[in-house]
C-alpha cells in the first residue's frame, strides 16, 4: 500500500456493517415478504451477494438476487469511450416488489439514477430502497440512501476503492489521496 | 478495453481484441431482446440513416430494429427513392445527407471499397452493411456469435466455407473475423469462383474438393449462390453446382456429428442445400437471424462512443 492510502473499513468492519444493514432491511421491511436484492455492477453484485447470505442467516429465508448493469443507461455516452457492457440477470419479476438497490459506493447519485431507469423499464416494483458499504457525499441529483454501511468525507478528487478477492467477497475499503 | 474506431468498415481493420469486445456486447445486448419492453435509452438524440444502393431485407430491418431498441431515430433511403436516379454522385448525396447532422451512417453499396472513399469524405461514423465482393462485417460478427454460443470459443475450430467465394463479401469478413480469433478456415468451391491468393489471409486453406472441406467440420457455413453477381461463365447450372457443392443429408454425414450448418440467407433451397438440411436440426439460421440485432446493437453503440477518443 502506497503513503496516501489509508484503510477505512478492514475485512471485520465490513462484515459487522453487512450484517447491520441486513437488520435493518428486514427490520423496516417486517421480514423478507416480497423482498428482492439487485446489485449494481460491478461491486455492488458481489454486495448484494453477501446481504442476501446475511439475510438467510438471520431469517432462513433466501430472498431472489439480480444483477443489474447501467452502461446502457448512463448520461455520459461518448465522453469517455464506450465501456463493454456487462450483463443484466433479473430472473424474477419486478412488478410489487420492495426492491433493494445495492452499490457499494455512493457518490454523485448518476450510477443510482441510472439503475433506477433500467428497473422501471423492467417492471413496477411497490418501491425502490437504496443500500451502500459507503457515501461519500458530492452528490449531484436528489438522491439519498436508506441503508449506509459507513459514512466517509471526502474531497472530490480522491478515490475510494472496495476491493474484493477471488471469491468476490469484501476485503477492505480504502480511501486513495491524489 | 474501449472500442476507438470511428467507422466499422471491414473486420480487417478490427484486431482480436476489438472483435472480442463486439462480441461480449452483442452477448449482454441479447437480454433487452428478451424483455417485454425492448428499448434502453442508451443512443437517445443520435440518428442513424440507412443507405442502402442494394436490395436488402434482413441486413437492414435488422439495423434498424437495433437503432430503434437502442432509442436512436432512423431514416431510410433506398435507391429508387433518392436523387441517386436523377444522377447524384455517392459523395453528393452524402454530404447532402451530412448537412442533416446523422449520427452514423449505415450503408450498402454494389462497389468494393465505396465506405473508404465516404470516410474520408465525411465525419459522421460509417457503418458497412456490404460493399460489393469486400466485407460484410455485421455479417461475419452475427456469425462468430453464434458459433460461440454453440462451442463456447471460436479457437481451434474447424469452419467450411463452401459456395462462391470469390463474391462472397460474408465469407471475406468470417475469413478475416474467424482467423484473427484462432479458427482454423477450409473453402470449397468451383475453381472459377475461388479467388487466387486467398490463402494469403492467414489460417484459410483452399480445398480441391467440398468432402475434403467439411470432413470432421464443427461448422459448415454455406453460401449463396448469387446470380446477380455473375455472368452465365461462372457455372454451368444449378443442378449440376448442387451436385459437387450443395449440402444435402449425405455429404453431412462428412463433417461432425454435431456440426453446425448456417447460411447468411437468402437461400437457394435446392441449390447450396437441400431442404432436409435447412429444415434439419443442425441448422442455425434462424439463431443467426436473431443474433444479428444483437450484433448490430453492439456495433452502433460502440461507434457512438469511439469517435470521440481519437
Amino acid at each position: 500500500m502506497s503513503k496516501n492510502e489509508t484503510v477505512i473499513l478492514d475485512q471485520a468492519g465490513i462484515n459487522r456493517a453487512v450484517t447491520r444493514i441486513a437488520h435493518e432491511i428486514l427490520e423496516r421491511n417486517k421480514g423478507t415478504a416480497e423482498l428482492v436484492l439487485v446489485g449494481i455492477r460491478s461491486g455492488g453484485d458481489h454486495l448484494a451477494a453477501q446481504l442476501q447470505k446475511r439475510i438467510a442467516d438471520i431469517e432462513g429465508e433466501k430472498v431472489p438476487l439480480g444483477v443489474v448493469d447501467i452502461t446502457m443507461y448512463r448520461d455520459d455516452l461518448g465522453s469517455r469511450g464506450n465501456l463493454p457492457l456487462g450483463k443484466t440477470e433479473i430472473p424474477f419479476n419486478l412488478d410489487g416488489k420492495r426492491l433493494i438497490l445495492v452499490d457499494d459506493v455512493l457518490f454523485t447519485g448518476r450510477t443510482i439514477r441510472a439503475a433506477m431507469d433500467a428497473m422501471m423499464d423492467l417492471g413496477r416494483p411497490r418501491n425502490i430502497q437504496l443500500a451502500v458499504l459507503i457515501d461519500r457525499g458530492h452528490r449531484e441529483l436528489p438522491i439519498r440512501p436508506d441503508y449506509i454501511g459507513r459514512n466517509v468525507p471526502t474531497a472530490l478528487e480522491e478515490q475510494i476503492h472496495v476491493e474484493f478477492d477471488a471469491a468476490h467477497l469484501p476485503v477492505e475499503v480504502r480511501l486513495v489521496k491524489p | 478495453m474501449v472500442f476507438r474506431h470511428k467507422d466499422i468498415i471491414a473486420l480487417r481493420d478490427l484486431n482480436k481484441e476489438d472483435i472480442e469486445l463486439l462480441l461480449s456486447t452483442a452477448e449482454n445486448m441479447r437480454e433487452i431482446n428478451n424483455r417485454d419492453i425492448k428499448k434502453v435509452p442508451t443512443l437517445r438524440g443520435r440518428t442513424i440513416i440507412n443507405l442502402f444502393y442494394e436490395a436488402s431485407t434482413r441486413t437492414r430491418t435488422s439495423f434498424e430494429i437495433a437503432a430503434k431498441r437502442l432509442s436512436a431515430d432512423t431514416v431510410n433511403i433506398s435507391p429508387s427513392t433518392s436523387s441517386a436516379t436523377k444522377g447524384e454522385t455517392l459523395a453528393d448525396t452524402a454530404l447532402n445527407l451530412l448537412a442533416m447532422k446523422p449520427d452514423i451512417i449505415v450503408m450498402r453499396h454494389a462497389v468494393s471499397g465505396s465506405h473508404y472513399y465516404l470516410a474520408r469524405k465525411i465525419s459522421c461514423s460509417i457503418v458497412n452493411a456490404g460493399d460489393g465482393a469486400h466485407e460484410h462485417p455485421s455479417q461475419g460478427l452475427l456469425d462468430m456469435l453464434t458459433m460461440k454460443d454453440r462451442f463456447g470459443r471460436l479457437d481451434g475450430l474447424k469452419v467450411a466455407i463452401v459456395g462462391d467465394i470469390t463474391h462472397s463479401r460474408v465469407a471475406r469478413s468470417n475469413i478475416q473475423g474467424l482467423t484473427k480469433l484462432g479458427s482454423h478456415v477450409y473453402l470449397a468451391g468451383p475453381p472459377t469462383m475461388m479467388p487466387p491468393g486467398v490463402e494469403r489471409l492467414g489460417n484459410v486453406t483452399v480445398c480441391g474438393t467440398m468432402k475434403e472441406a467439411i470432413e470432421d467440420a464443427d461448422v459448415v457455413m454455406m453460401l449463396r449462390i448469387q446470380q446477380e453477381r455473375q455472368g452465365k461463365t461462372l457455372m454451368p447450372n444449378a443442378r449440376e453446382y448442387a451436385r459437387y457443392f450443395g449440402l444435402n443429408q449425405e455429404n453431412i454425414k462428412f463433417a461432425k456429428p454435431d456440426a453446425m450448418v448456417m447460411h447468411p440467407g437468402p437461400i437457394n433451397r435446392g441449390v447450396e442445400m437441400s431442404s432436409y438440411v435447412v429444415d434439419g436440426p443442425q441448422a442455425h439460421i434462424l439463431k443467426q437471424v436473431e443474433n444479428g440485432v444483437a450484433v448490430r446493437m453492439a456495433m452502433l453503440y460502440h461507434v457512438c462512443g469511439g469517435g470521440s477518443m481519437e
